[in-house]
């Protein structure tokens, strides 16, 4: 991994001035200024860099710097937290929203906005921080993330079908605005869902470096939400399984194997562009979701004690690659094109017929491609002793329709892989697109 | 081939009783980061500046505010003690007798902010290091901006009121009490367990509604409240719970009930505590403060033990407990909102909204004259009384700031 994209470069004392000091930054906690500024350098890198790569996600870009960790710009044109660089961990969160009050809705996205707005640039959740304010009140931040950077952290924003629509009740004047792909997934073979891990009406995607900063951005949306919405769920994530740009190395998942090598990258604006946004014009009901994405999330179990019994052959057959390179096993190196025609001894495809390669290629799949975005977990370990772990599976796709309600029909039938996973979470939310300064996240749906 | 395990429900952890009067003095310096709040005092804060934001730098021997003037409206003072002693900062009105606002305990090296809404008018600073004397004072002026709002420190009578109104509550809910506890008593001595298991919800929900009062006293609460996973090794096990057990030992594995004498020690000795808190209680006072933590610390407990079901696990009737901490919040609260309407509406209106949301879900838990028991409430209704504690729990935990 290259050492730019790393949060443990060294700080460096610069005198330049916060880039947007909030009205209360003055003497109020500010963990950019524990670090001198510097974050505010980057940050005015990124910006400055944002032209230069021409993909329509170009307000989070990576902001390879050697002058200390990323700070990523909150505001632009899509959400930050999806084109952006994997960072190496993850807190994800998922609401049920508890007012009935279309006003307390709009509210909480006000004031969600204002607060990851100022986190992501390494302040604190409110407008005094963690040591100021009334001396006989609870600090309007939680104090955790003292003396961190941000961390490269994003807080990234989607509304699941039940905000639009519970039990055919149009809950907040929505329903007519739900766009037609934003329905709960369908239960996919072998699914063992678990309700308390699945769904929701809000979610939260918040991914830093540090998983301190990260659960911090959490805790503190949770907080200020507590009487509008309340946590169905959460979920944390320890290691980035896929890389969204070329300066990142392909890391592994919990099988030991590169993860997401086919993935899409911000450097290929024209895949990004095809698979990633929602173009105008996709929905006429949801014009306000141009320029957003799909999230479909999926806990996946992995059976983590039986696969480490499983010989080296059966695992690289299962997966259609080499542990090692991940290579194709029909040879070349991690970046070469597998040849699925290319037959082994006994006529038999070098490439498995079941090899999880093999299925989930574009190529076999007319084409499409998935932003894969996902974190490996261990929730501790189960009753019986066994790693309660897996891949948490996040993929920004442009309709979950044609982009992975098909595929994974597929993968859960004849997928070799499917043997030793087992699905225990799933949802599906609409990410609309990035907020300019002043408005809140999803404002245009509410228009 | 996967035998799909769930993860188990982890035993919830036994929460240390929340002792929520305590905070109303503490002495809890906590360090700040300096580094960073020095910032404040630097120069290169420009035009740009918030001009409610003062600092203060505060010395054994000088006082000095980074200006003598401010638009009306929220002020913050910063206070940084860079002396020996222990100081003081306050602002007082033009009479130079009335306190607008104040922040002691400041040791040295510490830095405190003082938040208040001041109306324009003339008023004086002061430190007052070492706590003694007048202060250090200088005149300060706020000049009328538009942007204001109601005076802190400008309901004396309010405070008054609301501060004899709970007291007289306190008294009330301990009469109550003792009266309750002497026929539960009786009835469970008598051996006539039906009428002790009938009463002692009832009898406790008095208990309930000024436990942080009770628990002020420090040696009261454990003797007559703890439950039995409260308790270290060797401590012996005395009051309600104790008797709990004994009336429903249908959990207890291999339980040995209590004989007569046994039970007259146990009740004898749970009447003696209750006259004593009945007793300690006909003289008590409390400041705004006080009853603001208090309302905050009941809620505290019904999140932590109530809504979980561990405060009465042999009874189950934790629901009757969950009520009486709600009221007792709810009549503190009542109490100091004729404070609170003045100095900060908004807050005011949401605590009323979540308190009755609140109070509508229990209302839905009712059976009988009373509440359904913990094991009857379903999941889902748990997660909906959950989730309405942390919505009132949070704007609660305002109250003590605003009112005080």
């Amino acid at each position: 991994m290259p050492d730019q994209l790393r949060p443990d470069a060294p700080p460096v004392e610069e005198d330049a001035p916060a880039a947007e000091p909030s009205p209360r930054a003055r003497g109020r906690f500010s963990r950019r200024r524990v670090l001198g500024a510097t974050g505010a350098g980057v940050a005015g890198a990124a910006v400055g860099l944002a032209g230069g790569i021409g993909v329509a996600g170009a307000a989070t870009v990576p902001t390879p710097t050697p002058s200390g960790p990323p700070v990523y710009p909150f505001y632009g044109e899509h959400q930050a937290g999806i084109t952006t660089p994997a960072q190496d961990r993850l807190h994800f969160a998922a609401f049920d929203v508890t007012t009935s009050s279309r006003a307390e809705l709009v509210s909480l996205l006000q004031d969600w906005t204002e607060a990851a707005a100022r986190m992501t640039q390494g302040e604190g959740a409110g407008e005094y921080g963690p040591t100021s304010g009334p001396y006989d009140a609870p600090p309007d931040d939680t104090g955790e993330a003292i003396g961190l950077p941000a961390s490269g952290l994003t807080i990234t924003f989607g509304f699941g079908p039940s905000l639009f629509r519970e039990s055919g009740r149009d809950r907040f004047g929505l329903a007519a605005r739900q766009p037609a792909a934003l329905r709960r997934l369908p239960l996919f073979p072998g699914d063992n869902l678990d309700e308390s891990r699945s769904d929701g009406d809000l979610c939260i995607q918040a991914c830093a470096d540090d998983p301190q900063v990260a659960v911090h951005a959490i805790r503190n949306l949770a907080r200020i939400a507590f009487g509008r919405a309340a946590m169905r769920w959460s979920q944390l994530g320890f290691g980035r399984t896929s890389s969204t740009s070329t300066a990142q190395v392909t890391a592994r998942n919990l099988f030991g194997f590169k993860d997401g090598t086919m993935n899409l990258k911000a450097e290929d604006p024209a895949g990004v562009a095809g698979h990633v946004w929602v173009p105008d014009g996709a929905d006429p009901k949801a014009a306000w979701l141009a320029g957003g994405s799909y999230l479909v999330t999926r806990r996946i179990n992995m059976t983590i004690e039986i696969w480490d019994r499983q010989p080296l052959s059966e695992q690289e057959r299962v997966i259609g690659r080499t542990k090692a390179e991940g290579a194709p096993l029909s040879g070349g190196g991690e970046y070469t094109q597998p040849d699925f025609a290319m037959m082994g001894s006994g006529q038999q495809p070098i490439v498995a017929t079941d090899a999880h390669v093999r299925l989930a290629h574009p190529d076999n799949n007319g084409g499409v491609q998935l932003l894969r975005r996902g974190y490996n977990f261990v929730d501790g370990s189960t009753a019986l002793g066994r790693l309660d772990a897996g891949l948490f599976f996040m993929a920004y796709v442009t309709d979950p329709r044609t982009h992975y309600i098909p595929l994974q029909t597929k993968l859960s039938r004849t997928d070799g892989l499917s043997e030793y996973l087992q699905h225990t979470g799933s949802a599906l939310f609409a990410v609309p697109p990035g907020a300019k300064p002043g408005e809140h996240v999803g404002q245009a749906l509410f228009a | 081939m996967f035998v799909p395990t769930r993860r188990p429900r982890s035993p919830q952890p036994v929460l240390r009783r929340l002792a929520p009067f305590a905070t109303a003095g503490a002495l809890l310096a906590l360090p700040v980061l300096t580094g960073c709040t020095d910032n404040a005092q630097s120069s290169n804060d420009g035009p740009s500046a918030d001009p409610r934001a003062l600092s203060v730098a505060a010395s054994d021997t000088a006082c000095t505010v980074s200006g003598t003037t401010a638009p009306s409206g929220k002020l913050t003072f910063t206070v940084t003690n860079s002396g020996s002693k222990v100081n003081e900062f306050y602002l007082l009105a033009a009479d130079g007798l009335r306190i607008v606002g104040e922040i002691e305990n400041i040791g040295p090296g510490i830095t405190r902010d003082l938040v208040l809404t001041a109306p324009a008018g003339g008023y004086f600073t002061a430190c007052k290091p070492g706590m003694v004397g007048d202060g250090i004072r200088a005149p300060f002026a706020v000049a009328e901006s538009g942007q204001d709002t109601t005076a802190d420190g400008n309901d004396g009578e309010l405070v008054a009121v609301a501060n004899k109104n709970y007291a007289a509550y306190v008294r009330d809910q301990t009469d109550s009490l003792l009266t309750g506890t002497e026929e539960f008593v009786k009835a469970y001595k008598a051996g006539d367990d039906s009428a002790a298991r009938a009463l002692y919800p009832q009898v406790r929900l008095h208990w309930e509604r000024i436990e942080p009062v009770a628990e002020s006293f420090g040696d009261l609460d454990p003797k007559t409240d703890a439950r039995q996973a409260d308790l270290e090794s060797g401590q012996r096990w005395t009051g309600w719970h104790r008797i709990e057990k004994d009336l429903w030992p249908a959990r207890a594995k291999g339980y040995e009930a209590l004989s007569t004498s046994a039970r007259a020690t146990y009740a004898d000795d749970l009447l003696k505590n209750i006259t004593t808190l009945h007793d300690r209680t006909r003289t008590i006072s409390f400041t705004t403060d006080q009853i603001a933590n208090g309302a905050r610390g009941l809620l505290d407990e019904v999140a932590a033990t109530k809504v979980t079901g561990e405060e009465e696990y042999w009874s189950r009737t934790d629901l009757y407990d969950f009520q009486a901490n709600v009221d007792g919040a709810r009549v503190a609260y009542e109490g100091l909102r004729p404070i609170l309407q003045q100095r900060d509406a908004a807050l005011d209106t949401q605590l009323d909204t979540r308190f009755t949301a609140l109070q509508s879900l229990l209302d839905r838990q009712r059976s009988g004259d009373g509440f359904k028991l913990y094991d009857q409430v379903s999941k889902s209704d748990v997660k909906g009384l959950s989730d309405a504690v942390n919505a009132l729990a949070e704007p609660l935990s305002k109250l003590t700031a605003a009112v005080s």
